[in-house]
Order: structure tokens, then C-alpha cells, then sequence
């Protein structure tokens, strides 16, 4: 899943700016009144309280833009007769996040379960909203998933999601493309440089990879090449820093694919760019683990040619990779007890118990480690990619995870102003370090009005 | 050789004296009189017509092209034209049971908000209209210059605080929140005066009211007939308006079940611009053309009605 989706009508901007406004402040007014639950909180319901509940008639709904519940919900369903499910799509991305602040603003309307990326996660954590897990004893379930995306549910000492998937990064290439103009599959950045410049030289009309500035990418290339940008502790204290020696890195090696114009100017999952990748003339992708579901429903005439490769890194041999996207379903504090019981057995079903097979079955990526390590999941061949085994490659990425990486209690924000601060480099405005300084400046700011003290 | 030569001085002769006699001979009566109806073709205004027409008709093509594609053939084909399997009648079956077959919700969501919206719009436009034109009562031209204000001010620049007020009422995310609002239109009310001015005489009324007719039924038996061309205009506009609303449905709900075709299919086609969304491009293009059809539909059906109606009052009888 990605951070946010993009918005092309101009209508619709307006409304979404004007929506999110309001519920942006109300949120983070919302952040000073009420307090997290305190992290050491002792669980307040049993497995028998949660057992008492199914038995009773009751339902609840979950919003999200994923189409792969159905299976899920069914099975857990039959299980339990007295339970329905409602799952509700109200809107992709942005539009889904503008509706939850906006019930969550107006008090009541929310759902039980929403999706909630990691990205986003901190933003709808630390406003209170959200019931912290450790309520129902699922801290206990720490063992079962990788650290880096438990490490992403847990903010300020709760644990605010179960993880559904994962997006370890990896560099997706069309193997075709790659053959056509005798190009190998770069291991280093500084290969993909030479690649990039290669390929353009050789048919101007074909890109190693389309970029046009987009926040979600930028911050997990920050992040796979060491760079701690944002930091929060307790729920207010923020540091941001867009110049560290990983910030450096990413710079002195992407700003020259920018400068010299190597990049397709395209918006990701834009009309052209899936037009793009089916035509040949992007040829690689440096995303999370999600695409290989992504390309095989929107690019279905690309099936054999395109292949995965471990995400390049900076010094041959070293081992560093990043997430992109991925997220879980983090309960809102809206519902009633007897709600809230029945979705945390929903979402423990889902998230640790048969759910999770009908998940990776449906396309998603785990995070559990058992499914991680499991022959059956690894030796699995994907057709699509040429019977190649990508999931090993996934799963190697998921365990190179760089730690220690956080993401803003305002990330949606900070995304939605990227394209005004850094995003002027892709349209030559400005030196990609200055435009991060300057995105970097403005999220200080920023996170100042809003009542966090932001260094 | 020399039969072939002979052959085509004859023929070559025999043309050039059939355009002697053309020219000599005189000219058929009407066409040696300019007539000011039938002016040869200008053939920059045609080419400037023929360039206008391949803009508006291009789009049409190019939806109903796509419309036959699958998935992979929309980004993998030229755009203006067919390649593929043709997969129209799949892409169909596919539009009305993707998601659970919520698209024909959306179908009729669409109709309840145009029969009740635009419906009860132009109902409510006729009423005022006819009143504010056969009426004399104090503050009217107060009221008037408030309908002539509110044509001023774009739906789109009211959304905002119709959500604001109907949130007050615990009215959003409900139909009421898309139809109420559908109810009011300025523009058609002011149609309606002007059109109520023109087409029913006075006199006509007075005579009605001699003979002992109340208001009302003067309105519905005698008024309502001679407004029928006027009426029909507002109500072809008012359709295409709540057909086409995007805005407002889009601040003002949020389940799916109430969703009008064009919020909907907006949300299937974002679930493209995101990854663990399913790309559904072949189903959104569709599914556009499966919701422009009913508004052609009413078109061809309401345009006769349209057009006299605009040009009432415009010649001198």
C-alpha cells in the first residue's frame, strides 16, 4: 500500500484541502486534550471476555480500499455465525484518510477497523483516536512478526495495529528491456546510474525508472541508504533532520539522475506510466514487495518479462534495504466495548491466526516470520515474473531492513507539501539537497503550529 | 492506334462543345439571383466545423473504442483504435458484478437523485417562476434580484458550507444530503420567469380567473400546458446537472451503498492510483460509457421540447 494516491482532478483538490483542513487542525487540537494509554497498561480483557462476545449478535464494519477481505471475512464469518462484517470502501488513500479525521471530528460515524498505513499510523496514534492493542494482551504477539514492521505498529510505547503486509523494497526490472539494449542488472546504485545513462543514450525515449517527485519513494530511499530524517519522542517532541550522512548518500547519487534528465517524468500509477511499463519505456521499478501484485493486475501484457532483484545498495556487498508502503487495521475508539472485543478477534483472526493465509492466497505480502521462513513460501514460483521464486528475494529484503527508522506524527501533511518544497528539483528548480533542506524547513514550521516542539 | 487517336479528338471536342452550350445558355432563374440562404460553403468555415466536430465526437470515439479492450490491451494498443480481444460484452457483464455488483446500485442511486432532484427542482422552478412573473406582491423584485444574485454563485463555491450545515443536521451521508440541495436552482427559476412572461397572455389568466378558476387550478389546467416546452427545458437541464454532480455527493457521503455513478466510478478508477488497490481501468471506461447512454437517451427523447422552448418569445409573431 502506498502513502498516499494522487489527485488529478482540480475539484477534487479543493475539496480534499478544504475537508482535510479542518480535520487536520481538529486532530491535532484533539492531540493536546487526550493522552495516549500509558504503555505499560496491563491487559483489561481476557480471551474469555472476547470469546463472551462472539456469542452475542453483533456487527462491524471496517473501511478500506483493499479488495482482497472478501475470502477473510467469509471464513471468519462461518466461524463465528453470530458475527457480520461490513466492509466498506470509501475512498483510495487520501480520500480514505479525509473520512476518517472527518468522523473522527465529528465524534461519531467511524468504523470499528480502518486501514491505516505505517506511514500514517503515528499521525492517527498519537491524536488519541486510536485503542492501543495491549488492551486485549496482543503485545504478547511480538514474536510472530518481523521487527521492522512491528517496530512501525508500536508508537510511543502502544501498540496501535496488528500488521497486515509488508512492502520490503526490491528493484523490479523488464528483463526484455534489459536484454534489448544488453544492460545488467545494477547491485550498486552507482551501476544504476551507468544503467540509467545507458539506456537513455541508446533510445532517448526509454527510462531506467519514472520519478516526478513523490514523497513516499524519496522517504524509503532515505531510508535504505541510512538516513534517520524524522524522530519523535514521547508525543511531542520531533526532530527533523534532512542532512544526515544517508541523506548525503541519496543525493550524491540521485540528484545527476534528476539534473541530466534520466528520469521519465511521470507520475506513479498515473494513466502514462502504466502505459509506461506495459510499452517498455520505463524499465525498472525500486518499490515495495506489493508491486508484484500490482504489475501483475494493471500491466497484464508485461507477464514473463519483467524479473525481481535485491534493492541496490551503495557499497558492493553491503546489505541495507527499506519498507514501502505496507500497513495494518487499527481499531478506532468510537465503538462499544462489545464492538471493540469482536474486531480485536477479527483482527487477531485476520492478522495471526487463518486470516493470514487467505491473505498471502489473496496477493498480499506477510509480515509474519513463520510465513516469511516457510519453505512453501519461499520455493512458491510466480509466473508472472518467469517461474522465478520472488518471494526469497522479498524476504531477504524484509530481513535487511535498515532499524530505527520513523516516520512524522504528520507524514500526510509532510507528503501532501513535498511536491511544493523538494519536488521543485524534478522541474529544475532547485538542487535536490536544498529542496529537502527547504521540505525539511517547512515541516518545522509546520509541526510548531501545530503544537509539537520541532527542532 | 490511329481509330484511338481519332476516338479521343472526338470525344475531347465533343466536351469542350457541351461547355460552350452551357454557357451560352441561360442561367436557370433562381440560381442567377443571390439568394442570401444559399451562399456557396466558405471552405474555411467548413474545415473549422469539421475540426470542432472531430473535438467533440474524438472523446465519444475514443470511449467506446476502449470500451472493447481488456485490462492489458488499454495500455498496450493505440488508443484510437480497436486491438485486442473484443471484450465489450465481457468488460459489461464484469461492470454490473464487480464489488457485488454495486454499479447497478449506482445506476439507481442516479435515477432516485434525478427523478426526486431534478424532478422536484424544476416542479419547485415553474412554481416560483410562474409566481414571480403572473404575481404582483410586495417585495418581489427584492425577491427576483436575490434569484438573479444566486445564478451568480457556482454550486461548486456552496458545497463546502451545504456540508457544514447538513453535518449541524446530521443529514450528511444520507440521499437527503444530495437531493435536498438538487432541489433549488436559480438559473431554472429564472427560465421559467422568462418563460411564463412570454408564452402565457394575461388576458389568458384573467379569462381564467372570470370564469371562476382558482389559482391553482388556473396554474395546473390552463398555465402548466402552455409552460409544457419551458418546462421540459429546465428539467433537460436540471437532469443533466444531477447526472453529471460530482462535488457534492463526493463531500457529502461516505458509504458506498449511496454513491451516484460518477462518485463511484471515480473510485474504482482511484483504486489504480495506489498500490493493494486493484487497477480496474477496463471496468471504469465501461462503465462511462454504460452511464452516458441513459443521458442520451433523454436527449433525443426531450430535444425537440428544448428547442422550441429556447426559441420562444425570440421572433416577432
Amino acid at each position: 500500500m502506498k502513502k498516499h494516491s494522487r489527485w488529478r482532478l482540480g475539484a477534487k483538490r479543493v475539496a480534499v484541502t478544504a475537508v482535510t483542513g479542518l480535520a487536520v487542525s481538529a486532530l491535532l487540537a484533539g492531540c493536546a486534550t487526550s493522552s495516549p494509554a500509558s504503555p505499560t497498561s496491563a491487559p483489561a480483557f481476557s480471551q474469555s471476555d472476547i470469546d463472551k462476545a462472539l456469542d452475542q449478535e453483533t456487527t462491524i464494519t471496517i473501511w478500506t480500499w483493499a479488495t482482497t477481505l472478501t475470502g477473510i471475512v467469509e471464513a471468519f464469518e462461518k466461524e463465528h455465525p453470530k458475527i457480520t462484517v461490513n466492509v466498506v470502501n470509501v475512498g483510495t488513500g487520501a480520500a480514505h484518510y479525509t473520512k476518517l479525521e472527518n468522523a473522527l471530528k465529528a465524534g461519531s460515524g467511524a468504523p470499528d477497523l480502518a486501514t491505516v498505513e505505517y506511514s500514517v499510523l503515528p499521525q492517527f496514534a498519537l491524536g488519541g483516536d486510536l485503542v492501543d492493542l495491549n488492551t486485549f494482551g496482543y503485545g504478547d504477539l511480538e514474536d510472530e512478526f518481523t521487527p521492522s514492521v512491528w517496530n512501525s505498529t508500536n508508537v510511543n510505547g502502544g501498540l496501535y495495529e496488528l500488521p497486515h503486509n509488508a512492502g520490503p523494497m526490491a528493484l523490479f526490472y523488464n528483463k526484455t528491456v534489459f536484454d534489448q539494449f544488453g544492460i545488467d542488472v545494477p547491485t550498486t546504485w552507482a551501476e544504476y546510474a551507468d544503467a540509467a545513462k545507458k539506456i537513455h543514450a541508446a533510445d532517448p525515449t526509454v527510462y531506467l525508472a519514472a520519478d516526478n517527485g513523490d514523497a513516499g519513494f524519496t522517504t524509503s530511499m532515505l531510508w535504505a541508504a541510512g538516513s534517520k530524517p524524522f524522530q519523535t519522542t514521547g508525543t511531542e517532541d520531533v526532530t527533523i533532520d534532512m542532512s544526515d550522512e544517508g541523506a548525503q548518500k541519496f543525493t550524491d547519487f540521485y540528484s545527476p539522475l534528476i539534473e541530466d534528465g534520466l528520469l521519465a517524468p511521470l507520475a506513479g500509477f498515473s494513466n502514462e506510466w502504466y502505459q509506461g511499463l506495459a510499452n517498455g519505456k520505463i524499465a525498472t521499478l525500486a518499490t515495495g514487495a506489493w508491486m508484484a501484485g500490482s504489475l501483475k493486475s494493471g500491466v497484464p501484457t508485461g507477464a514473463g518479462q519483467w524479473r525481481v532483484a535485491p534493492l541496490p545498495v551503495y557499497e558492493k556487498g553491503d546489505t541495507a534495504s527499506a519498507m514501502n508502503g505496507g500497513g495494518g487495521y487499527a481499531m478506532l475508539n468510537q465503538g462499544s466495548e462489545q464492538n471493540q472485543l469482536v474486531s480485536a478477534a477479527f483482527l487477531k483472526y485476520m492478522e495471526a491466526g487463518p486470516g493470514v493465509q487467505l491473505s498471502i492466497d489473496a496477493g498480499q505480502f506477510p509480515a509474519t516470520t513463520a510465513d516469511l521462513q516457510s519453505d512453501a513460501f519461499l520455493n512458491k514460483t510466480n509466473d508472472y515474473f518467469g517461474g522465478q521464486e520472488i518471494n526469497k528475494v522479498f524476504a531477504q529484503s524484509a530481513a535487511d531492513v535498515v532499524p530505527g527508522w520513523q516516520y512524522l506524527p504528520y507524514q500526510s501533511y509532510a507528503n501532501s507539501v513535498f511536491g511544493d518544497t523538494a519536488g521543485q528539483a524534478y522541474i529544475g528548480k532547485t538542487t535536490l539537497a536544498d529542496g529537502l533542506t527547504a521540505w525539511g524547513d517547512q515541516l518545522v514550521t509546520f509541526g510548531n503550529q501545530q503544537g509539537f516542539t520541532v527542532k | 492506334m490511329a481509330t484511338a487517336t481519332t476516338e479521343k479528338t472526338t470525344s475531347a471536342r465533343a466536351v469542350a462543345m457541351k461547355k460552350q452550350d452551357a454557357a451560352s445558355a441561360p442561367l436557370p432563374k433562381s440560381s442567377r439571383r443571390r439568394n442570401p440562404m444559399e451562399r456557396r460553403p466558405s471552405r474555411l468555415l467548413t474545415a473549422g466545423m469539421v475540426l470542432l466536430l472531430l473535438y467533440s465526437v474524438l472523446p465519444l470515439f475514443w470511449l467506446v473504442v476502449n470500451s472493447t479492450k481488456t485490462q492489458g490491451a488499454l495500455f498496450s494498443s493505440f488508443g484510437l483504435w480497436f486491438s485486442g480481444p473484443f471484450a465489450l460484452f465481457d468488460n459489461i457483464q464484469q461492470v454490473f458484478t464487480y464489488g457485488d455488483g454495486v454499479f447497478a446500485r449506482w445506476l439507481a442511486n442516479t435515477f432516485l437523485y434525478v427523478v426526486v432532484g431534478a424532478g422536484g427542482a424544476t416542479f419547485l422552478a415553474t412554481l416560483a417562476g410562474y409566481g414571480l412573473a403572473k404575481f404582483d406582491f410586495p417585495g418581489k423584485k427584492g425577491a427576483f434580484a436575490v434569484v438573479i444574485a444566486a445564478i451568480a454563485v457556482p454550486g461548486s463555491a456552496l458545497a463546502v458550507p451545504t456540508f457544514l450545515l447538513f453535518s449541524q443536521l446530521g443529514l450528511t451521508n444520507t440521499p437527503w444530503s444530495v437531493m435536498i440541495p438538487s432541489l433549488v436552482t436559480p438559473f431554472g427559476l429564472f427560465l421559467m420567469w422568462s418563460y411564463a412572461r412570454e408564452s402565457i397572455p394575461d388576458e389568458l389568466v384573467e379569462a381564467a380567473r372570470m370564469d371562476g378558476a382558482g389559482e391553482f387550478r388556473t396554474f395546473f389546467t390552463i398555465s402548466l400546458r402552455l409552460l409544457a416546452p419551458g418546462i421540459v427545458s429546465v428539467l433537460l437541464l436540471e437532469i443533466v446537472g444531477t447526472w453529471n454532480n460530482y462535488f457534492l455527493p463526493l463531500i457529502m457521503l461516505s458509504d458506498p451503498q449511496w454513491y451516484p455513478l460518477t462518485v463511484g466510478l471515480n473510485q474504482w478508477s482511484e483504486q489504480a492510483n495506489t498500490a493493494g488497490g486493484e487497477a480496474v481501468f477496463n471496468l471504469v471506461i465501461t462503465g462511462s460509457l454504460i452511464t452516458i447512454v441513459p443521458i442520451i437517451v433523454a436527449f433525443l427523447f426531450l430535444q425537440r421540447f428544448w428547442q422550441s422552448g429556447l426559441a420562444a418569445g425570440s421572433v416577432k409573431q
